[in-house]
């Protein structure tokens, strides 16, 4: 009777790997990103019957067909990465700051409310106005997004609130703020700020956006280096990795939460200057345009290295503008490109699954007993 | 074949990335037999048997039960196949009683829990376990939860036991009824598994010895025909000397005095009644009790990590020959106040440690804050990391591995080794050697001991009563949060340290 018994293996288990060498790793990405393309490719043509060789190029010049579009990934790029500094000192911590998005929308509303309420007070100074209403614009942009980022902080510190809830929360008093500032205080009633760039911040010869990306170079080397080599980054390291070994070699652990995430403020406050003061010189609630929680992506795929940080924004900005470009070009519905996107991410981030694990599958599996 | 064999492995292989935990294994277990795997911590036993009892599945090999071979592809195969395992950590629902714990999960239309109930007690009476079905888990000693799992496999009618490592969390005399019970079911004629790495257990109890050593098999003998030593041989490879260092104190002075220290934990019952005890330079004293007895708090209580609603630590600076009271301040306060006191807690990398750094960075722990700069001084820690592995054989690939990766042995060498070139004047080792093998274990012994013969006052926690009256000068013994008894380590026997560890339970 044991005769006639089959054992069925399972076809295939899974086995944790050694860790890969650079190289394999790479290709195992590269390979991730071919397999998306592929997939993405009969996607295109079954819901769209375009040519998907047409529908990259067209993806690609999304980016990169002129110096305005150049120009664009540049700011936009550079935007993202912004935002990404602001969650990522507090996630190195373990801290969930979900909000961002509101972080740097009051941080935006702040600077807005100095340009439309002092900017012409200053006018007597005449070319000297920017050297006072510039650093004024600044410094309440950075209270107002320190003080966004410390209320959970403390909270959490103090009471071990849930920093996820709280924080997101934030997002939505800050958009409504926004609104009553909207509602109140546009004359004309039709809710939209006319722009104000008399106000905002110098050019760089005819390049609007120069300024503003180079400040956010230069912010992510600095949040680079605060984070690997500097005493209040390691102090954060160790606070994320086991608030037991902070306890046990005596950080104090409420305050460093508190001060990492009033330089996660300081930072929106950095990114809510630029995005107002710099480049859109008005508001609406959706300034920030989603950035914050987009930014949790980015920040998490580079596993929180603010230089990692530029490649990874750098490929969904190119993706989020060639998914635009796609649905301008072939007359198709945006949703398409949602679904490139979509499918793009998904092969990327599930490959990491790859980078630890693999499969085997068990060879023996046929054969009688 | 022998007809009478429940269950055999034959070639089986498993590996974990690039740690290969099992190299074609072999074994076999008879029906009314004890069999014994031996093999130290990372020698591939718990591996072993999660694949029998189908939590992992073998990347090679067969196992046969009662002859046939079988494929266990999950827990619930195991059951059906009759085989019951009880491991190191419990898996109980506290707030269910004995027999709801026993009953969960058993399928069928309509349950009488009655019936169920007498059922189960039948099987106690069988095989002389002493329960009440009734109590909740959450009112159960560690014994008593260990005895429901038992009675759960058994109920369910398992005819292979496995139990990992069951006398870790009991005292000698839990351990004798144990033994008790495990015998008189292999009289029944169950086949019965069970996994440790004491030596006299092994011998006391089986009737064959398996043993495993990095993750290979290296053969079976007949209890009966074997020794400590030659089971310590086929277990670590080589001949090695089972006797611990013991040199005689001199010039000790009370560095450390400690008054009726009364604690209260996070849910406000009682984890330190008034202790007191003086921890002398120049002598290791040894703390022993059941786990979870108050030897944590104790020990994060003098480190400045525990409030404290009564008592005092008083700490005699050998400089200055000054008295601080230590008592409620933080551990910076504590450093400030120029008191070297190193502590090596029971979690390793969720607290002496930080599991994804490097050893250099984890050496920085202690001395980042130094300096006024802002920036971190990575020079001095590297030199130190580097020194550490040189002179206590860490195997790692470099300074910058984070340590999550190294082996148990290793781990625990990194952080004593930190927390020793600190040159204490108060060093507390909590659990040192769990989970080490024989040769790391005894280096660690031998560190403690070199730090006492420099005048160190050692406090030493220890699980293994063995160890501890081989090596301490004088042994404390905390039961229930309390002072039991402080014993002379040279005189003292283990019975008498047993009924110490569990006195005030039995007088309430």
């Amino acid at each position: 009777m044991a005769r006639e018994k089959k054992v069925h293996n399972p076809l295939f288990h899974v086995v944790k790997r050694e860790p890969l060498p650079f190289l394999p790793a790479l290709g195992i990405r590269a390979a991730a990103v071919v397999a998306a393309l592929i997939v993405s490719a009969l996607v295109i043509t079954v819901l769209s019957q375009q040519n998907p060789l047409e529908v990259y190029k067209s993806m690609f010049e999304g980016s990169f067909g002129s110096s305005v579009r150049i120009w664009n990934l540049a700011l936009n790029l550079a935007m993202l990465l912004c935002v990404s500094l602001v969650v990522t000192p507090a996630f190195k911590m373990k801290f969930w700051n979900i909000g961002a998005e509101g972080q740097v929308l009051i941080s935006g509303l702040a600077t807005v409310a100095c340009m439309f309420f002092l900017g012409d007070q200053f006018a007597f100074l005449g070319d000297k106005k920017p050297y006072v209403l510039i650093p004024i614009m600044l410094g309440a942009s950075i209270l107002a997004g320190i003080l966004w980022a410390v209320l959970p902080a403390i909270a959490k510190a103090l009471w071990n609130t849930n920093e996820t809830l709280f924080t997101l929360m934030m997002n939505y008093i800050a958009i409504q703020l926004v609104a009553y500032f909207l509602k109140k205080y546009v004359k004309s009633g039709s809710g939209v700020l006319e722009p104000m760039p008399q106000h905002g911040l110098p050019v760089i010869g005819d390049m609007d956006y120069l300024l503003s990306i180079l400040i956010v170079l230069a912010l992510t080397v600095i949040v680079y280096v605060y984070l690997k080599h500097s005493k209040q980054g390691y102090e954060i390291s160790v606070v994320g990795e086991s608030v037991n070994t902070a306890k046990y070699i005596g950080i104090n652990v409420k305050k460093v939460i508190i001060r990492t995430l009033a330089i996660s403020g300081a930072i929106a406050g950095v990114a809510g200057f630029l995005l107002v003061g710099g480049i859109n010189h008005t508001i609406s609630t959706t300034t920030v345009g989603g950035r914050g929680f987009t930014a949790i992506m980015v920040s998490w795929l580079a596993k929180f290295n603010p230089l990692t940080m530029i490649i990874t924004s750098f490929l969904i900005v190119f993706m989020e503008r060639g998914a635009e470009q796609i649905s301008s070009d072939f007359n198709v519905d945006p949703s398409i490109s949602d679904i490139l996107t979509g499918i793009i991410l998904f092969f990327i981030i599930g490959c990491e699954f790859f980078l630890q694990y693999k499969i085997v599958f068990n060879k023996n599996r046929k054969e009688e007993v | 074949m022998n007809n009478n064999i429940a269950l055999e492995c034959r070639g089986i292989t498993k590996t974990f990335g690039h740690v290969v935990a099992n190299k074609n294994v072999n074994l076999s277990v008879k029906r009314g037999e004890i069999l014994s795997i031996l093999g130290e911590n990372g020698s591939g036993k718990t591996t072993l048997m999660n694949m029998i009892s189908g939590i992992y599945f073998p990347d090679q090999g067969s196992i046969f039960v009662n002859g046939t071979e079988v494929s266990i592809r999950s827990p619930k195969d195991a059951f059906n196949l009759k085989i019951g395992m009880i491991h190191q950590h419990f898996k109980l629902v506290d707030v269910f009683d004995a027999t709801e714990n026993i009953v969960l999960g058993l399928s069928g239309k309509k349950f009488n829990i009655k019936k169920a109930k007498k059922e189960i007690q039948e099987t106690c009476d069988k095989y002389g376990f002493e329960i009440d079905l009734s109590k909740k888990i959450y009112d159960m000693s560690v014994s008593e939860k260990q005895t429901v799992e038992i009675v759960k496999v058994l109920y369910r009618g398992a005819d292979i036991l496995i139990l990992d490592e069951p006398t870790a969390v009991l005292t000698p005399q839990e351990i004798q009824k144990l033994f008790a019970v495990l015998r008189r079911m292999r009289d029944d004629g169950k086949a019965i598994i069970i996994i440790t790495h004491k030596l006299h257990e092994v011998l006391e109890l089986s009737d064959r010895v398996s043993v495993l050593r990095k993750g290979e098999y290296i053969g079976t003998v007949n209890t009966a025909e074997s020794t400590e030593q030659s089971l310590t041989e086929m277990m670590v490879g080589e001949k090695i000397s089972l006797d611990i260092d013991r040199p005689e104190p001199h010039d000790t002075k009370d560095r450390l005095v400690v008054k009726g220290l009364d604690c209260f934990n996070a849910d406000g019952v009682k984890v330190l009644d008034d202790i007191s005890f003086v921890a002398k330079s120049g002598e290791i004293l040894g703390i022993a009790g059941i786990a979870g007895s108050g030897q944590r708090e104790l020990l994060e209580a003098i480190a400045g990590l525990q409030k404290l609603s009564g008592g005092e630590i008083v700490y005699n600076d050998p400089k200055t020959e000054k008295a601080e009271n230590l008592r409620n301040k933080t551990p910076i306060e504590i450093k400030n106040l120029g008191v070297r006191l190193s502590f090596v807690p029971e979690d390793r990398l969720g607290m002496g440690l930080v599991g994804n750094m490097g050893i250099a960075d984890n050496m920085m722990l202690r001395s980042y804050k130094r300096g006024k700069s802002m920036f971190l001084e990575r020079k001095e820690p590297k030199k130190l990391a580097n020194k550490i592995i040189d002179d206590l054989k860490v195997v790692t690939p470099d300074a910058n591995t984070p340590v999550r990766r190294l082996s148990g042995g290793n781990v625990q060498k990194v952080l004593v080794g930190r927390e020793i070139a600190a040159s204490p004047t108060v060093l507390m080792a909590a659990y040192p050697v769990r989970g080490l093998d024989i040769n790391s274990s005894y280096t660690i012994y031998n560190l403690l001991t070199e730090q006492k013969e420099k005048g160190v006052a050692v406090i030493f926690v220890g699980e293994d009563l063995d160890v501890l009256l081989d090596l301490c000068d004088r042994i404390l013994v905390l039961s229930d949060g309390r002072v039991t008894g402080i014993v002379d380590g040279r005189t003292a026997k283990k019975e008498e340290i047993g009924l110490l560890m569990t006195k005030s339970k039995e007088g309430k």
